[in-house]
Formats: C-alpha cells, sequence, structure tokens
C-alpha cells in the first residue's frame, strides 16, 4: 500500500500537469473587460491539484497517512482475480455491446456472471438473463422513447421486428 | 391572510376532483419509478409525458407534471440506499449515508427516514410558498453571481473543514471534480476546452451521472467485493411494520436536524435562478454534517445524513416552481419544461398569473399538498418491494447494479464514449477508494461547478476582477467569510494539536 501511495501521488501530479497544460489552450490570465480567460478556472484547479498531491508525497514521506503507515499490497492475489474477473466481465459487457447491442451484451453479460461467477443454476440464469433485456427493452425504446445500442448492421432485421412489435 | 386560505381551500377541491386525483396518483407512481432509474429523472419523466397533457384541460395538466416531479424527488432517493447508485442529481448526497446504512442492514431506516424527510420538507415548503410566494421571488432575485458563487463556496468548504478525512486528498478531489465540469465548452468564449487526447466525446461535457455511477455504481462494487473477500451473500435487510414504525421513530429522533435544515435550505436555494433541487440537497447535506455534535459519523450511515437531502431536493423541487410562476423565471430545467409547456397552454407565467389565473394556480398549490401526501403512502407502500430487492443474494444483485449502471451511463447523454469513461472513472475509484482518496467531494464538484464557475467569472466580470466583491456585499460576505473559516479550520486544529503537543513534553520536564 505505501509504495501505490506514492505511485498514485506521482500519476495524479502527472495528470494535474496534463490539465494545466491543456487548460493554456484558452487564456489562463485576466482580460481586461471580458474578465478571467476560459482557462484560468481548470488551469488554477489543476494547480491547486499538483500542490496536493506534493502535500500527500511529503505525509507519505512522514508516514502520517494511514496507506503510507500500511505494510499490506494494494491488491492481493485475491483482489487481482477479483478484479479480473469482476472487472474484465463489465469491460466485455461493454465491448460486445458495439457489436451485438446492449440487450445482447446484457443477456451475455448476466449468463456469465450468474452462472460461472454465481454458480446459480442455469433455470434461473436464464430466466434472469432472458427477462432483464426485455423489461429494459420495454421500458426505454416503447415507454422512455430512449434507443439503446443496437449494435451491428446484422442485427437489424431482429430488432425492426422487435419495433413492428412495440409501436 | 384569510383569503390566501379561501383560495387554498378552491385548490384542494380542484386537486381532489376525481379526475385531478387520479392524475396524481398515477403521476406520483409514474414519477417513483422513473426518478428510481439511474440516468432518468424528473426531467425526463415531465418532458416524455408533456404531450400526453394536451389531452386534459391545463389545471390538470400542471398538476399530473407536477405529481411526476413530486414522485421522481422520492423515488431518487430509492436507488441510492438500496443499490449505491443515485437515481437523479437530487439523490447524490444521499447515497453518502443511505448506501451505508443499508450496507449495514439497516436499509428500511434509510428509506423510511428518506420518505418522511422529504414529505416533512414538501411540506414546510408548501406553507412557505403558500404564505410568501411573492415577497421570497423578490428576495431571491437580490442574489446575483457573487451571492450563489459564495453559497457554492460554503458547500465546498463543509467538506473541506469538516470532513475528518485527509484534508489534501479531499481538496484534491473537489479541484478534479470542478476541472471535469469545466470539460467540453467555454461557455463565454465558445471555445472548445479541456479535450483531452483530443477525443471527440469531450466535446459534449463530461455528465455528472458519468462520474457518479462510475465511483458508486462500479467502483464502490468493486472495493464492497474485494474488502468482503467476496463473502458477502446478501445484505441482512429485513421488513416489518412494527419495524418500520420503530424506524419512522428513530429516523425522525436522528435526523430532525437534517430535516429542519434541508426543508429551509432547500426551499431557498430551490428559488434561487439557476441552482434547484440538486445544490439545495448538497448544500444542505453539508450544513447538516457542519452543525452535527459528530460529524465524523457523516459518511458511515447517519440518518441525518439522509433526511437532509431528501428534505431538500423536495422542498426545492417546490421552491423552484416559485420563480416559475411569479416571475416566469424557471429554477431547474425540469420547471423550465413546465414553464414551456404553460406557455402552450396559453398561460403566461408572471406577476399577473396569480391574479388572472387564480384557480388554475391556487389548484396547482393545492395539489402541492395533495402529491406529497400520496408520495409519502406511495413510498411507504413500495417498502417491502425494495427491501426484497436487497435480500436478493449479492451474486444477483451485483451484475443487477452493474448492468443498471451501464444502461444508466448511456441513458444519461446516450453516447458509448461515456460509458467507456464511466468504466474509467470506476476502476479509478476502486483504486483511489482503496488509498483514502474521498470520492463524494468530487461528485458533489463535478454537480457544482456548472454554476460556480460562471458565477465566479461573472463577478470577477462585475468587479473588474476584484476578488473582495465576495467579501464587501452584506449576503455574499457573511457567507464567504462564514466558508474561508471552515476551510482554514484544519489549519487552526493543526496549529492547536501542535501547541499541545509542545506543551505536553514541557510540562513533563
Amino acid at each position: 500500500m505505501r509504495r501505490a501511495e506514492i505511485i498514485t501521488a506521482g500519476v495524479l501530479a502527472l495528470l494535474s500537469i496534463y490539465m494545466m497544460w491543456k487548460s493554456t489552450d484558452l487564456d489562463v490570465g485576466y482580460i481586461s473587460g471580458e474578465g478571467p480567460g476560459g482557462g484560468a478556472w481548470p488551469f488554477w484547479l489543476a494547480a491547486v491539484m499538483l500542490v496536493c498531491t506534493g502535500v500527500i508525497a511529503v505525509n507519505w514521506a512522514r508516514r502520517t497517512s494511514p496507506p503510507s503507515q500500511s505494510t499490506e499490497p494494494l491488491l492481493d492475489s485475491y483482489g487481482i482475480r477479483m478484479l479480473v474477473l469482476v472487472g474484465g466481465g463489465i469491460t466485455g459487457f461493454i465491448a460486445l455491446t458495439h457489436i451485438i447491442s446492449m440487450y445482447g451484451a446484457m443477456f451475455v453479460f448476466l449468463i456469465y456472471y450468474l452462472r460461472v461467477m454465481g454458480q446459480h443454476t442455469w433455470r434461473l440464469t436464464m430466466a434472469i438473463a432472458t427477462l432483464t433485456p426485455a423489461i429494459f427493452f420495454y421500458f426505454f425504446e416503447a415507454l422512455m422513447r430512449i434507443t439503446l445500442p443496437k449494435g451491428m448492421r446484422f442485427l437489424d432485421p431482429i430488432f425492426n421486428a422487435l419495433s413492428a412489435l412495440i409501436y | 391572510m384569510m383569503e390566501i386560505l379561501g383560495h387554498l381551500a378552491d385548490g384542494f377541491l380542484l386537486s381532489l376532483q376525481p379526475l385531478n386525483l387520479m392524475l396524481i396518483i398515477i403521476g406520483v407512481t409514474l414519477g417513483l419509478f422513473i426518478g428510481a432509474m439511474p440516468g432518468l429523472g424528473s426531467v425526463n419523466g415531465v418532458a416524455i409525458l408533456l404531450p400526453i397533457t394536451f389531452l386534459v384541460p391545463p389545471a390538470s395538466a400542471i398538476i399530473f407534471l407536477a405529481a411526476i416531479y413530486y414522485g421522481a424527488m422520492y423515488g431518487g432517493a430509492i436507488s441510492s440506499i438500496t443499490l449505491g447508485i443515485p437515481g437523479a442529481s437530487t439523490a447524490v448526497a444521499t447515497t453518502f449515508d443511505g448506501r451505508p446504512l443499508a450496507m449495514k442492514g439497516r436499509a428500511s431506516l434509510a428509506l423510511v427516514t428518506a420518505a418522511i424527510a422529504s414529505f416533512v420538507g414538501g411540506t414546510v415548503s408548501n406553507v412557505l410558498f403558500t404564505a410568501f410566494a411573492p415577497p421570497l421571488a423578490t428576495v431571491a432575485l437580490n442574489f446575483g453571481p457573487p451571492e450563489i458563487f459564495a453559497l457554492m463556496l460554503l458547500a465546498f468548504a463543509t467538506f473541506v473543514g469538516l470532513g475528518g478525512d485527509d484534508i489534501p486528498k479531499t481538496i484534491f478531489s473537489i479541484c478534479f471534480g470542478l476541472v471535469l465540469a469545466a470539460v467540453g465548452f467555454d461557455e463565454i468564449s465558445g471555445e472548445p476546452r479541456l479535450v483531452f487526447f483530443g477525443i471527440s466525446g469531450f466535446l459534449h461535457g463530461i455528465n455528472f451521472l458519468v462520474l457518479a455511477i462510475g465511483v458508486y455504481g462500479i467502483g464502490e462494487m468493486l472495493w464492497t467485493l474485494d474488502s468482503t473477500r467476496g463473502k458477502i451473500t446478501s445484505t441482512a435487510a429485513t421488513f416489518s411494520v412494527k419495524g418500520v414504525v420503530e424506524d419512522a421513530k428513530e429516523g425522525m429522533r436522528r435526523g430532525w436536524k437534517g430535516t429542519a435544515i434541508g426543508s429551509l435550505l432547500g426551499f431557498f436555494v430551490g428559488i434561487l435562478p439557476a441552482a434547484g433541487a440538486t445544490p439545495g440537497s448538497l448544500m444542505s447535506y453539508g450544513v447538516a454534517k457542519m452543525v452535527a455534535r459528530k460529524p465524523q459519523e457523516f459518511g458511515q450511515g447517519h440518518p441525518s445524513g439522509v433526511a437532509a437531502p431528501e428534505a431538500a431536493n423536495n422542498s426545492a423541487s417546490t421552491g423552484a416552481m416559485l420563480p416559475m410562476l411569479t416571475l416566469g423565471i424557471p429554477g431547474s430545467p425540469t420547471t423550465a419544461i413546465l414553464l414551456g409547456g404553460m406557455v402552450i397552454w396559453g398561460l403566461t407565467p408572471g406577476p399577473r398569473l396569480f391574479t388572472d389565473q387564480t384557480e388554475f394556480v391556487w389548484g396547482l398549490i393545492g395539489s402541492f399538498y395533495i402529491s406529497n401526501f400520496f408520495a409519502l403512502l406511495i413510498n411507504l407502500a413500495f417498502i417491502p418491494l425494495f427491501i426484497w430487492m436487497l435480500r436478493m443474494p449479492f451474486t444477483i444483485l451485483a451484475p443487477m447494479i452493474f448492468v443498471l449502471s451501464v444502461v444508466g451511463g448511456y441513458a444519461a447523454t446516450q453516447d458509448m464514449h461515456d460509458v467507456w469513461l464511466m468504466l474509467f472513472f470506476g476502476l479509478g475509484a476502486f483504486f483511489l477508494r482503496k488509498l483514502d482518496y474521498p470520492l463524494a467531494p468530487a461528485v458533489l464538484a463535478i454537480v457544482l461547478g456548472p454554476i460556480a464557475e460562471p458565477t465566479l467569472r461573472q463577478s470577477l466580470l462585475l468587479s473588474s476582477g476584484d476578488a473582495t466583491i465576495f467579501i464587501t456585499r452584506p449576503i455574499a460576505g457573511p457567507i464567504t467569510i462564514i466558508a474561508i473559516i471552515l476551510i482554514l479550520l484544519p489549519v487552526f486544529q493543526l496549529i492547536r494539536k501542535k501547541m499541545k503537543g509542545d506543551k505536553a513534553p514541557a510540562e513533563m520536564s
């Protein structure tokens, strides 16, 4: 945890510098008759962020913050496994949305999580994985008139048929 | 006064007519579920259902929309408490203490406290609205950019001064949220700003929900899975009628201060043009924490931390109607749509509305009271359903929360770029949470940033760059001074601690 604290402070300091640099695309000073330039607000906020990372580093060196005193790793083997399985699952869900639509990706993700991770029965898994996208489809497309991503063109006939059902 | 009571009685009679009463019940129920759905808020409900209202008389139409507005204010708390994902921006602050209460198996206490606080907030604001509508609208107009910026400063200061968390990390979190709020276009020059790595998705800015859902829906869930070692099966939420009565008593006893603060502050912030229920609820949370005997208990699951924002968002929703009806200035996006509806129905909002359209105005005010009452009843009636949701095995609840997060993240802006950004924020939040970075201030900042920056710039333009404008104005001055004291409070505490530390060895020798 101690090493992670200082590495994170370093990464956040770099992020702050990047934000300061991006802010300078617009004027960061006071323009007479116009007030502060468009970049002033984010520039000075990012500058405060940079100062804060400096103070965090000082606290780390003095071992005053709890993570700087900790000898535990940021992620143990369980944490890494959990992050890969769950974080990877959500990443896969979002990536699949571009291909098989948000409803299709939801179906696959629910099967993965409920069956593989949760060890639930196939009957329960399939019931939840099928009903959830169906309810979302009706709620968003028919009631709220909000269109969720429909994936690639090859799914058009399916969604056209479903749309004909609800409209 | 008797004249007002007479008008109010007429208003009650109008809103209790069978058609209007039915519309109130349907509106409140619809609003409750729309508000509970992450990514959707009262603004979506009102906008989508606006065309339906052309089928009924104008008074019934606005009563229906106001009922949706009310229901959504109650509904926002449901997903904040049960799932840890704010249903709407107005319920962001409810997550801070509502979710920890649910995780402790006290979801019923959080939900009942939220319902009662919402009812009290709504009732207090209705009384204030009825009695003082025209003079309050004039007071609100005295709040210019310096006063509103001072209020924003106070909201941030309450998080810094009383956080009890690591102060540099808290300040970092606030500034990070404010910078994220500045992404997109500079409102004054119209130039693109902070378009990171040239990715065009940043041009439309970063919606607060993208950060809020990332932090609470993904980051918090990953943290829960990691910290419990996956041993969590379900939260120990229970429900019984007796338990609800006990929770109601406890919620009132421990949450009365937050309810009182939220009801009054929420109403006043609600009537300020361009403010609305979201800043009202966040500020009320901050002030409730500031005046609490043990502020360190906030964020761990304190009923007052649920009561303050919930009372405030309901109170502010009525407050936001005030400038709309009396001056024709909407106080929130939802009231802007309502204003549009009124114009279409042939009504002209403004000072003359109260004299020219007496029946319409008082019918609406009467419906506020009735909607508020029905919203409480309907909300309480659904508590068993919400508790049942929480008792689902965690291996079912967790994927449902992730699905809701992804769908909610998309529904907010309808752009896949934001869904990826939400995942990035979620993973980042997981690591930062492990390293004790408080993330609630970042969410607070991204919500208040779009109000804070323009008011700061307008104020400095007014004063030709002289920052003393925030100190010298009669309303802004005291607010700014309190905010500065709060920001400096940790420094004073550090000096005091150091002096005590120096004194102790000297005494020992």
